[in-house]
C-alpha cells in the first residue's frame, strides 16, 4: 500500500459515490410523506427495542453463569438439567418458544383465581413479561453453553494460584475465575448480543410495538412497502454497529499477551 | 384443582395429536415435511453461494471482495425476519415486472420458492464466512504441491481443497443447518404453511395450545438431535486417516 488511507482506492470512491447516488435517489424519488407523522411512534418503538434488548441480555447473562457453571464443574445432579435446558432452547425456534409462553400460559393463568386476584395479574394481563421471559431464556440458553467453555478454559494454574492465598470460594469466584472467563469469551458474547438484537422484532408477534411493529403499521396503513423496511435495516444496522463498537472498546481493555 | 384440570386435559387433548382427522397430527407432519424441504433447499442454495463467495473473498479482485464483503456484513446484521420481507416484496416485485415486461400475466410466487430464495440468501453470508475460514485453514503446501503438478483450477478445488476443509467446515455448516431449521419459523410470518404455522392454527382452533406448541417443540428438538448425529459420524468421515484430536483440544 501507498501512502493513500485504504478508503480512497479507486475502487472503493466508486463505491461510495453509488452508496451517495442510492441515498440521494431515495431521498428524492421514493414516498417518505409518511415520516413525520410516525416518526413519534417510531422513537418509542426504537427505544423499546433498545430498551428490551438491554434487559434481556443482562438478565439473560446473569442466568447463563449459573447454567455454565453447572455444566462445566457441576456434579452431575446439577449438570444434567443445565445440559438439557441448553439443549431444548438451542434446538427449537425462538418464535416456537415466545409462542409456547405468550399462548401457552397466557392462557393458563386465567384459569386460576389465585393469579388473577394477585398483584401482578395487571403485569401478566400484558405481552411483554411473556416476551421478556422468553427472550431472556433463550439468550441464556445460548450463552450457557458460551460460558460452559469459558469457565472449563480458565488456566487451572490461576485457580490454583489463588486457592494457594487462601482466597475464600466467593472471592475467587468473583475476582479470578469469572473475569477470566468472560474475557476469553467476549468476541463470541457480541455476537450473541448482535443476534439477540435480530431476535427481538420476534416479539412483535405477540403485540408490543418495537420498531420493526413500526415499520410494519406502516405498510398496512399506506401500503407504503419498501421504504419503511429500508428504514428498518438500517436502524438495525446501527444498532448492531453500536453493539459492535461497545465490545470491541470491551475487547481493547483486555490485556493482550496471553501465558 | 386447576391444576389438576390442566393435567387432564392435556392428557385428554393427546386424542388432537392422532394423525388422522379430527386430529391434527396429518397437519403438524406435513408443516414438518414443508419445513425440511426448505430447509433443505435454504442450505443447499446456501452452500453454493457459500463456496463461490469463499473462493470470491480469498482469491477474487479488490473490488469483488469488497462488494462480499457488504454482501456478508449487511445481511449478517439486519434481522432475518427484516430480510426475508424485503426480499419476499422485492423478489416478487422483480419478477412479476419481468413477467409483465415480456406480456405474461402475473402470477403468485409459492411460498416454497421464495421461502428457499430467501433464506438461502441469508445462509450464503453466513456459509461464506464458514467456508472461508475452512479454505484458510487447509495447509498451504497441499495447494502449492497440487499447483505444482499443474492441476487446473477446477481439478484443484475439487481433488485437493474442497475435500481438505470439510473437516474444518463441518462444525460451522452443521450450525448452520440447525440456524437453517429453526430459521423456517420465521415463514410463518409470511403466512407460509410450514410447521410452526400449522402448529398455531391448530393451537388456535381446538385452544389446546400447550400439546401443540410442546409436540412442535418436539419434532424440531427430534430434528436437531439426530441432525447432531448425522454431522457428528459426517466429521469423523471427513476426518478419515487424521491424526486424533482429542487431547489436544479442551
Amino acid at each position: 500500500m501507498t501512502g493513500r488511507p485504504a478508503w480512497l482506492a479507486p475502487h472503493r470512491i466508486v463505491m461510495i459515490l453509488a452508496l451517495a447516488a442510492f441515498v440521494a435517489w431515495s431521498a428524492a424519488s421514493l414516498r417518505w410523506s409518511w415520516l413525520p407523522k410516525y416518526a413519534p411512534l417510531a422513537v418509542e418503538g426504537i427505544w423499546r427495542t433498545l430498551w428490551i434488548l438491554a434487559v434481556t441480555s443482562v438478565l439473560g447473562f446473569l442466568l447463563a453463569v449459573p447454567l455454565g457453571l453447572a455444566q462445566a464443574v457441576g456434579p452431575w445432579y446439577l449438570a444434567a438439567p443445565a445440559h438439557a435446558f441448553c439443549t431444548v432452547i438451542r434446538g427449537t425456534p425462538l418464535l416456537l418458544q415466545i409462542w409456547l409462553l405468550y399462548y401457552g400460559l397466557g392462557s393458563l393463568f386465567p384459569q386460576f383465581p389465585a393469579i388473577r386476584n394477585s398483584e401482578l395479574w395487571p403485569y401478566l394481563r400484558q405481552a411483554w413479561p411473556y416476551a421478556v421471559l422468553a427472550l431472556t431464556l433463550s439468550y441464556a440458553g445460548y450463552e450457557g453453553e458460551v460460558m460452559r467453555g469459558a469457565f472449563a478454559g480458565v488456566a487451572r494454574g490461576q485457580i490454583e494460584a489463588a486457592t494457594a492465598f487462601g482466597m475464600p470460594r466467593l472471592t475467587l469466584f468473583r475476582r479470578i475465575w469469572l473475569p477470566q472467563a468472560v474475557r476469553n469469551v467476549l468476541p463470541t458474547l457480541g455476537g450473541e448480543t448482535i443476534l439477540q438484537l435480530k431476535a427481538t422484532p420476534l416479539v412483535a408477534t405477540i403485540t408490543i410495538v418495537d420498531i420493526y411493529a413500526v415499520a410494519t403499521r406502516v405498510r398496512q396503513d399506506t401500503f407504503i412497502v419498501y421504504e419503511p423496511l429500508l428504514l428498518l435495516a438500517l436502524v438495525y444496522m446501527a444498532i448492531a454497529g453500536v453493539i459492535a463498537l461497545v465490545f470491541r472498546r470491551f475487547e481493547a481493555r483486555v490485556p493482550q499477551r496471553r501465558g | 384443582m386447576p391444576a389438576l384440570a390442566f393435567a387432564l386435559d392435556l392428557a385428554t387433548s393427546l386424542d388432537l395429536l392422532a394423525y388422522s382427522p379430527p386430529g391434527w397430527g396429518a397437519n403438524l407432519l406435513r408443516g414438518l415435511a414443508n419445513s425440511l424441504k426448505i430447509a433443505f433447499g435454504a442450505f443447499g442454495l446456501g452452500l453454493l453461494i457459500g463456496i463461490a463467495g469463499a473462493y470470491g473473498k480469498l482469491y477474487g479482485g479488490p473490488v469483488l471482495r469488497d462488494l462480499l464483503a457488504v454482501y456478508t456484513t449487511v445481511v449478517r446484521a439486519v434481522p432475518e425476519l427484516v430480510l426475508i420481507l424485503i426480499l419476499y416484496f422485492a423478489v416478487t416485485d422483480a419478477v412479476n415486472q419481468l413477467l409483465v415486461a415480456l406480456g405474461q400475466p402475473r402470477i403468485q410466487l409459492s411460498g416454497l420458492v421464495a421461502g428457499i430464495a430467501v433464506l438461502g440468501v441469508v445462509q450464503g453470508a453466513y456459509a461464506t464466512e464458514v467456508l472461508r475460514g475452512a479454505i484458510q485453514a487447509v495447509p498451504p503446501g497441499q495447494i502449492e504441491a497440487a499447483r505444482a503438478y499443474g492441476m487446473p483450477p477446477v481439478m484443484l478445488a475439487r481433488r485437493v481443497t474442497l475435500p481438505a476443509m470439510l473437516p474444518f467446515a463441518i462444525p460451522g455448516l452443521a450450525n448452520l443447518w440447525l440456524i437453517a431449521t429453526k430459521d423456517t419459523a420465521l415463514l410463518a410470518i409470511v403466512g407460509f404453511g410450514e410447521l410452526t404455522q400449522e402448529t398455531r392454527q391448530a393451537a388456535g382452533t381446538t385452544k389446546a395450545y400447550f400439546t401443540f406448541y410442546l409436540a412442535a417443540g418436539a419434532l424440531y428438538l427430534m430434528v436437531t438431535l439426530i441432525s447432531g448425529t448425522l454431522f457428528r459420524r459426517l466429521e469423523g468421515w471427513a476426518r478419515r486417516g487424521q491424526p486424533s484430536l482429542r487431547g489436544t483440544a479442551s
